[in-house]
Formats: structure tokens, C-alpha cells, sequence
């Protein structure tokens, strides 16, 4: 005791002298600043170009007729895209899709991804080997794994139908449809949330899961008790995540339903998709662009804060 | 597995381990059945009731992919941008990395918040202006364009991974280095890099798997046939040729399989990857 009371504050001192900054001469100084700029300028000056001047300008196209012919002018529309937006019942139905698509993909990814963590945070055989069967649909294309869950549910001849002597129309009709879309989202997200709640799960102090276990607690009291509060942030992370995730489906509904049948499974980005580069309206394309980035802005803010109160509340 | 009695804890392990195998057999079920279907003659790829391990395997699907429909020109296509990618964007957000965790200057915390801000917006918010962009720097329709716009759009993350890891190396070392008289460039690649080893390897692995699976902006901005990546031409020749299952999935397979290889190799700097980045971010 008196040891370490002692020695603490010995190397806190030395630690401090290390940190002071050494007295540096002005020409040396400015010397440093320019070779931070010359580290910095090539990646900025490409980062600047690629993505912060679209992100300006995805704004200002959004506020006009945008013509796509050299030499002529767009005309100014001001906000019009975007009231055009509201009462456009296609941007709606894009909504409720992508919200639908969100709430069945993003608790299924927690709870299944959880679970399987859970299962695989034990000295168990073939540890790695599952993790990376578990992994392997995450790092797959969207390309591949959309066009193979397109041939999966095909009603005549398809292989769900097949094997559970169905006949479902899965991808003629809009909430089958729907349903085919998210089955895809939970399959290949499983093992990314997996992975990020396994690390969190090995982090969390042993002692504390034994202290509990000695108390005589059930495992899924434990897992409440000890695990759980412990994983609070990575869930938030993974939540938020998610939910970005779940409102930017693209590729899978761009490949399997084209939105179709009828424009009924459009979602907000393939319509975005379809109306800037099939009807060449970037105008509103780049409108419903902002207020998905808007939506997807607000909701992360939100969780942020619904996510924090609790542990606020204790400290 | 803590405490009780060893007999019960065997048995909740064999329950795990059964669990466990059960879901990653279904997990796995898609892919095992379209490598059945890639090696399935064409005429069977829908038969009723589906052949589950095709009963004549036939391996002209990979030839037919690879030769008279050009997989193998995509696949070296895909290459190449993704190669070239992850190479500009290893250098360039590694320099920007060291500049933010070794350097103070004016400016500093504005630059680094803009970089966040790249961080956050959705890719798709700015597929209509980067079009704009690429059309005004024709860029449209080469490789080259897909290589500068991905290599921005993986900017921003690799340069917060890199800066995180380059903060972690002791100054001590930098400032010997500095008392033997070596200059920032000298220190960067002789001190910062080959101690980075590990962070690097994983925005490799990050970057080339992003590159090679793109696929929205490569639908956009290519037409020319020649140009296609392999993410495009697969979608493009399902679209064309909505029945060839077996054509379709053979090309998927070789689409997919570097990147499984890769995944697998490196396994470890993955994992460890996906939990630093969660736990910074």
C-alpha cells in the first residue's frame, strides 16, 4: 500500500516533464506547420473535390429544375422539389418501406447477432471457425448475395418454395416482397453485429461474470445483471449503425424488385435512384437525397440521446 | 462453465456447440445451393423438383463465364481499380493521418471536423453531383474515374483509423529520431509505417474489399462494355439473360472467392479492425 502510494506520484511527475512541450525556435515552428500541410494537401485537396463539394452541391442542385444540356440554364425553384416531396405519395410509400425494412431487419441483427456472441463467448470447439462461417455472408458482394436471393425465391422451380412446398408469389406482390428484402438484410448482417458484440462480450471482466455466478445468479440473469449494462455503447453503436444501414437500402431492392411490382417496393433511394438517372431529374433527385440524409441525421441524434439518458442518470 | 458440477457443463457446451452448427449450416445453405446451381447444365437450374447436388456437374459455366462472356477482362478490370485504390488511398490518408496526430497547426480541428462530416453523409446523398463532377473532369466511363472517387470515399475513415493507431506510438521514439537529425518525411516512413503495420494491413483489406464489391457507382458512371467491373457485368448480364442461373453464379463464385480468400487469410486484423473502429467511433 504505502509502496504504490508513494511511487504514484513520483511518475506522474516524470510523466509530466515528458509531456511539456520543448521550447521550439520560430523558424522551427513554422517549419512544422508546413510540413503539416504537405502531409495534409494531397489527401485533402482530393477529399475536398470528391466529397465535400458534392456535399454543397447536392443542396444547390436540389433547389432547381437541373438541365442536363450543355449551354442551357436550370431554372431556380427554390424549395419546390422538396414541397413537391411532401406530397408526393411515392416518396411516402418509399418511406414507409424503408421504415418498414428497418424494423424488421435492425432488432432481428441485434437479437440474433447477440445470441449467437453469447453462444460463441465459451472455450468451445471450432471457435474461429464459426465466427468466420458466421462472417463470410458480410463480406460477400450485395451484387451476389441480391441476384442469389432473387433465384432462391422464384415462385416456379425457386428453392424456398420447393423445399417448403409453398407457392407463394414471394416477389409479385409488395409486403412478400418486402419480407424477401429484409430475410436478406437479417442473413448477411447477422455476422457483423456478431463480431462487434463478441469483442465487446470478451472485453467485459471475467470476475465480475464469476462474481455473479458465486452469488448463485442464472446465466440470463447474469447475462442482464453483468453483460448486458457493460455492452450499453457498443448496442448504441451497432443500433445507430443499423438504422443508417437499414434506411440506405439500396442494391438489393434495385436488383431483386426494381421497386416493382408497380412501384410498390420502391424504397427512398432506389426512387431517388430512378428519378435522377432514369427520368434524368436531378433536381429531385438530389431533394429526396437531402431529406433522406436529413431523416437518417435526426434519428442518430435522437438515439444518441435516448441511449445516453440512463447512464447520465446514474453518474 | 464458471462453477457446478463439470457433468452439466459438458452438456451445455454440446448444446452450444449443436446451436451453433445448426445456424451456420443455415446460414451457409444459399451459398452451398449456388455453387450446386453453377454447376448445373442450364436446362435444369429451375427443374421441379430443384436437384440439390446437380446429378450431371458439368464445369462449362466457369469456362463459358471466363472465355466467349469476358469474365476474365472483368475480373482484371475489377482488380486493377481495387489494387490502385487501395494503394492511393493507403498513401494518402496515411500522410493525412500522421499530419493529425503529430502535427499541430492552424486550422487543425476545423479540417479534422470536416473530415467527420465526410464520415457520416451517406454515399448515396452525393451520387447526383459526384456524376456532375466526374462528367465535368471526364471522368465518366474510365477506370481511372472509378478510381479517384473511391479512393476519396475511403479517405475520410482511414485517415481516423490510421490517426488513432499513429497516436498510440511512444513521441519518444520520433523525438530520437529527430536528435539524429531525420526529417519529418524520414520519420514517417521509417519510423510511423513499419510500426503500423497492423493498422495498415487492416484499412488494406477494408479498402480492396470496398473497391472490388462497388457497385451503384460503377452502374452509374460506365457504359463501355470493356470497362465493366465485376460487381456490373454480373448484374448486367442477369439482367440480359435472366435464365442462365448457372452462367450467373459461376461468374458470382469467381466474383466472390477472393474476397472470402482474403477475408479468411486475415481473419484476425478483421476482427480486430471492426472492434477498434466500434469502440472509437
Amino acid at each position: 500500500m504505502t509502496a504504490s502510494s508513494s511511487s504514484t506520484p513520483g511518475s506522474l511527475g516524470r510523466s509530466a516533464a515528458a509531456l511539456r512541450p520543448r521550447r521550439r525556435t520560430a523558424s522551427r515552428r513554422r517549419r512544422e506547420v508546413l510540413s503539416a500541410y504537405l502531409f495534409l494537401a494531397p489527401g485533402f485537396v482530393v477529399f475536398a473535390t470528391i466529397i465535400l463539394y458534392p456535399i454543397v452541391r447536392a443542396f444547390q442542385i436540389s433547389l432547381y429544375q437541373w438541365s442536363l444540356v450543355p449551354g442551357t440554364a436550370s431554372k431556380w425553384l427554390g424549395l419546390h422539389n422538396y414541397g413537391r416531396a411532401i406530397h408526393d405519395p411515392l416518396f411516402w410509400r418509399g418511406l414507409e418501406n424503408a421504415a418498414f425494412y428497418m424494423a424488421l431487419t435492425v432488432p432481428a441483427q441485434i437479437v440474433l447477432g447477440m445470441a449467437v456472441a453469447v453462444l460463441l463467448d465459451a472455450r468451445i470447439p471450432g471457435r474461429g471457425f464459426f465466427r468466420a462461417v458466421y462472417y463470410v455472408p458480410v463480406v460477400t458482394s450485395w451484387v451476389v448475395v441480391s441476384l442469389l436471393f432473387r433465384y432462391l425465391f422464384i415462385t416456379e422451380g425457386g428453392f424456398v418454395n420447393s423445399e417448403l412446398h409453398l407457392h407463394v408469389n414471394w416477389l409479385g406482390q409488395r409486403w412478400t416482397a418486402m419480407l424477401v428484402l429484409g430475410f436478406l438484410g437479417i442473413w448477411k448482417g447477422i455476422g457483423w453485429s456478431m463480431v462487434i458484440f463478441l469483442g465487446a462480450l470478451q472485453s467485459v471482466p471475467a470476475e465480475l461474470k464469476e462474481a455473479a455466478a458465486v452469488d448463485g445468479a442464472k446465466a440470463w440473469a447474469r447475462f442482464r445483471a453483468v453483460s448486458l449494462p457493460a455492452m450499453r455503447p457498443v448496442i448504441a453503436f451497432v443500433t445507430i449503425l443499423l438504422v443508417i444501414g437499414g434506411f440506405n437500402v439500396f442494391i438489393s431492392v434495385y436488383l431483386i424488385t426494381q421497386g416493382g411490382p408497380l412501384q410498390e417496393t420502391q424504397v427512398l433511394l432506389t426512387y431517388m435512384y430512378q428519378e435522377a438517372f432514369s427520368y434524368l431529374d436531378f433536381g429531385y433527385g438530389s431533394a429526396l437525397a437531402f431529406i433522406l440524409t436529413l431523416i437518417v441525421f435526426v434519428l442518430a441524434l435522437v438515439q444518441l440521446r435516448l441511449f445516453r439518458r440512463p447512464s447520465e442518470a446514474r453518474a | 462453465m464458471v462453477v457446478g458440477n463439470p457433468r452439466r457443463a459438458r452438456a451445455l457446451l454440446t448444446v452450444r456447440f449443436v446451436v451453433l452448427a445448426l445456424g451456420a449450416f443455415i446460414l451457409m445453405v444459399p451459398f452451398l445451393y449456388m455453387l450446386s446451381t453453377s454447376f448445373k447444365p442450364n436446362s435444369v437450374v429451375l427443374e421441379i423438383p430443384p436437384q440439390l447436388v446437380p446429378h450431371h456437374p458439368t464445369t462449362a459455366n466457369y469456362t463459358q463465364a471466363w472465355t466467349s462472356n469476358r469474365f476474365g477482362r472483368y475480373f482484371l478490370n475489377s482488380l486493377f481499380v481495387a489494387l490502385a485504390t487501395t494503394a492511393l488511398a493507403l498513401l494518402l490518408s496515411s500522410m493525412m493521418a500522421y499530419a493529425f496526430a503529430r502535427f499541430r497547426f492552424p486550422g487543425r480541428n476545423v479540417l479534422f471536423a470536416l473530415l467527420l462530416i465526410g464520415l457520416m453523409v451517406p454515399a448515396m446523398m452525393l451520387l447526383i453531383p459526384q456524376f456532375l463532377l466526374a462528367k465535368q473532369l471526364t471522368l465518366l466511363n474510365s477506370l481511372w474515374g472509378l478510381i479517384v472517387f473511391y479512393t476519396g470515399g475511403n479517405l475520410a475513415l482511414n485517415t481516423f483509423l490510421l490517426r488513432a493507431f499513429f497516436q498510440d506510438i511512444p513521441v519518444e521514439l520520433e523525438e530520437a529520431m529527430v536528435v539524429d537529425g531525420a526529417g519529418p518525411w524520414k520519420r514517417f516512413w521509417r519510423l510511423i509505417l513499419p510500426l503500423s503495420r497492423p493498422a495498415l494491413a487492416i484499412v488494406c483489406i477494408f479498402t480492396f474489399l470496398a473497391s472490388w464489391d462497388e457497385f451503384t457507382w460503377a452502374l452509374t458512371t460506365i457504359n463501355d462494355p470493356s470497362k465493366y467491373t465485376l460487381p456490373i457485368a454480373i448484374a448486367l448480364f442477369q439482367g440480359q439473360h435472366s435464365t442462365s442461373w448457372g452462367l450467373v453464379f459461376a461468374a458470382s463464385t469467381i466474383a466472390i472467392v477472393p474476397a472470402i480468400a482474403i477475408f479468411v487469410a486475415f481473419q484476425r486484423q478483421f476482427v480486430s479492425g471492426l472492434a477498434t473502429g466500434a469502440l472509437k467511433a
